[in-house]
């Protein structure tokens, strides 16, 4: 037998200790968002979050001006020292409209795809759950709702229900609920043949039970992700209805309704349009940024 | 294949009853009296009647949506509220301007984003696959009409080399064909129109072809990664086959398949994105049509628009299903 060299090149102690150890027990969110804040990408998008929140919060205290405050002497100036962004039409702030508006986007974000999420959950949860005829029906309900392009249906609704932010909202959270469902009830069909459930249903827990505190939570993973990036969407949908005039309404300063009335500018003042656009643009990334790191972080086979 | 066509086209009957039955409830959507929201507060009341009667609103719900399938079968889309128009013609007239701006988006945005992706995949982490898929990042985010308006202020206001607004200019003489311009003046040998149309053809399609750019771009970037992994790629490889061969016959076809599905699913973004695209432009297709609509609280025409354009939408995720199996001929319809 050969004889085991006594020096090793390199010291071992560090390596050997890390692949000897039995693995540190975390849970998958912990694990999820220790690979969530190594990635670049999602970092920025989460620091755009943040930032977000953080402006919407302070809003009274980040903005230089009242956002409605009408000053007919100062229509269009240019960005300045005094007006940072410029002013509109009606010699506004459009950096303090900018700055109230994110309170508008994180508004419209949230209820959309709660909506959306709330339906949307419900409905795919029942079908993959109880699957048969429950789920041909609700499938085929959600067949017809994707047979549309999601923004023209939106704009359907909102044209029969009336322009206002509130039907917008309801109008993108209703085209948002397919996505949801699909998800969802691929995800239970997945989930409700572990053996987990099978133990539930055979301590005789009721159907309820099993779907809303067994099988659901166990679904939440592709859940937030999806609700991640649809926030992006249903920002970037309100802001297009309200360009339409079919969302917020004057003297709201929503950034779609603010680029909407900066069009007849367009020549003279361009920071009319340029910059809610601009801020529309930096946390629509901002959610996708963080959603697709969300769905990497929480996708195990990318685990490293 | 005939038999899974077939069937395919029986399954889309309960799909696009639904459709009929949604677009057909919008107009009982409307808050209170859907007369007196399309006349407004000033219409008299024998006006309101005469609507009602139009209309068919007086009649039980089953009846006016017998009535509704009974004329679409017929091609009677009813009269526009405003114009007092067939709907049927002013779709038909301004469908070939949709279609146009559309199919222009789409193979603008297959082009771009099929070469960005399968460049980025052949040289992962090179600086092109960065600013690539930078790009794409930003660009799934871009809202477009921002994008359009933000594109007439450089080109058409600041430097003044794209027009602004419509399909062609009111000089420039065209004898339409196809009504399609750019295929039209292709026909006639008409070259000025062309520079014309594609001119004009060009800001609004870039608008509307970017977020289906960025997105096909990622999927081709990872669907191609997918594929170039695989051992038949190494054999190619190996057999001294040319590497653009490899990539575009072997390993490209291989990997169009999800890049097919997202490129189906991205037709209904086009064609929901035609309005507000078409609104910035100033671009006489349907997408402004729906808009005015909207606006002029013209129901019918919204009503027949959306259905005509959810009816289009089905059919192209029919024709992408069945396109399916000249890229992959492994899919089984039997």
């Amino acid at each position: 037998m050969a004889a085991i060299p006594q020096t090793s090149p390199t010291p071992p102690e560090v390596p050997e200790q890390k692949t000897t150890a039995t693995p540190k027990s975390s849970s998958l969110w912990l694990d999820a968002f220790s690979r969530l804040i190594r990635s670049k990408t999602s970092f920025i998008g989460l620091l755009i979050i943040l930032l977000l929140l953080v402006v919407a919060a302070m809003a009274p205290v980040v903005a230089t001006h009242d956002p409605t405050d009408q000053q007919l002497l100062d229509r269009y100036l240019a960005p300045s020292g005094d007006h940072w962004l410029g002013t509109d039409e009606l010699g506004r702030d459009i950096y303090s409209r900018i700055v109230y508006g994110t309170r508008i986007s994180i508004q419209i974000g949230l209820i959309a795809v709660g909506i959306s999420a709330v339906i949307g959950i419900l409905l795919g949860g029942i079908a993959g759950y109880f699957g048969r005829w429950i789920d041909q029906i609700i499938m085929r309900v959600i067949d017809i709702l994707m047979a549309f392009p999601s923004i023209l249906l939106a704009i359907a609704l909102v044209a029969v229900l009336g322009a206002s932010l509130t039907n917008a909202m309801i109008a993108i959270g209703i085209v948002g609920v397919p996505q949801f469902a699909r998800i969802v009830r691929s995800t239970v069909l997945s989930v409700k043949e572990t053996e987990y459930i099978e133990a539930a249903r055979a301590i005789g827990a009721k159907n309820n039970r099993i779907l809303f505190q067994h099988v659901l939570p166990n679904c939440l993973a592709p859940i937030i992700v999806q609700a991640t990036l649809s926030i992006g969407t249903a920002i970037l949908d309100a802001a297009g209805l309200s360009f339409l005039g079919l969302g917020a309404q004057p003297p709201s300063p929503e950034w779609g309704a603010m680029l909407s009335d900066g069009r007849a500018a367009l020549q003279t003042a361009p920071w009319v349009v340029a910059f809610p656009g601009l801020a529309i643009f930096l946390v629509v990334l901002g959610f996708n940024l963080f959603g697709d790191g969300l769905r990497d972080a929480l996708d195990p086979r990318l685990k490293q | 294949m005939l038999k899974y066509i077939l069937r395919r086209l029986v399954m889309l009957i309960p799909v696009l009853l639904g459709v009929s039955i949604l677009t057909f409830s919008l107009i009982h959507l409307i808050p209170g009296d859907p007369a007196r929201s399309m006349l407004g507060e000033k219409s008299t009341e024998s006006q309101l009647e005469q609507l009602r009667e139009e209309l068919g609103l007086n009649d039980p719900y089953v009846v006016q949506y017998g009535r509704f399938v009974g004329k679409i079968l017929r091609g009677d889309l009813g009269e526009s509220v405003k114009s007092q128009e067939e709907i049927s013609v002013e779709i038909a007239s301004r469908l070939p301007a949709t279609v146009e701006l559309t199919v222009f988006a789409m193979i603008l945005a297959m082009v771009v984003g099929i070469l960005a992706g399968v460049i980025a995949a052949v040289k992962q982490y090179s600086w092109f696959d960065n600013l690539s898929m930078s790009g794409a990042l930003f660009g799934v985010s871009l809202p477009i009409f921002w994008l359009g308006l933000m594109m007439i202020w450089l080109f058409s206001v600041k430097l003044n080399i794209l027009p602004a607004s419509g399909r062609m200019s009111n000089d420039i003489e065209l004898h339409t064909i196809t009504n399609f311009y750019l295929l039209d003046s292709l026909i006639t040998g008409n070259w000025a129109a062309f520079k014309d149309v594609f001119s004009h053809l060009l800001m609004p399609g870039i608008a509307l072809g970017t977020i289906p750019m960025a997105i096909i771009a990622r999927m081709t970037r990872s669907s191609m990664l997918e594929v170039m992994k695989q051992d038949y790629i190494r054999t190619a490889s190996a057999k001294g086959l040319a590497r653009h061969l490899i990539v575009f016959q072997h390993a490209l076809k291989n990997a169009f398949l999800p890049v097919l599905t997202v490129i189906g699913l991205q037709f209904g973004l086009l064609l929901g994105g035609a309005v507000l695209t078409e609104t910035i432009f100033s671009w006489p297709g349907i997408g402004r049509y729906v808009y005015l609509a909207v606006m002029g609280r013209d129901y019918p025409v919204v009503q027949s628009s959306i259905l005509i354009i959810a009816v289009i939408f089905v059919l192209v995720n029919l024709i992408t299903d069945l396109l399916y199996k000249y890229f992959d001929p492994r899919i089984s319809y039997d």
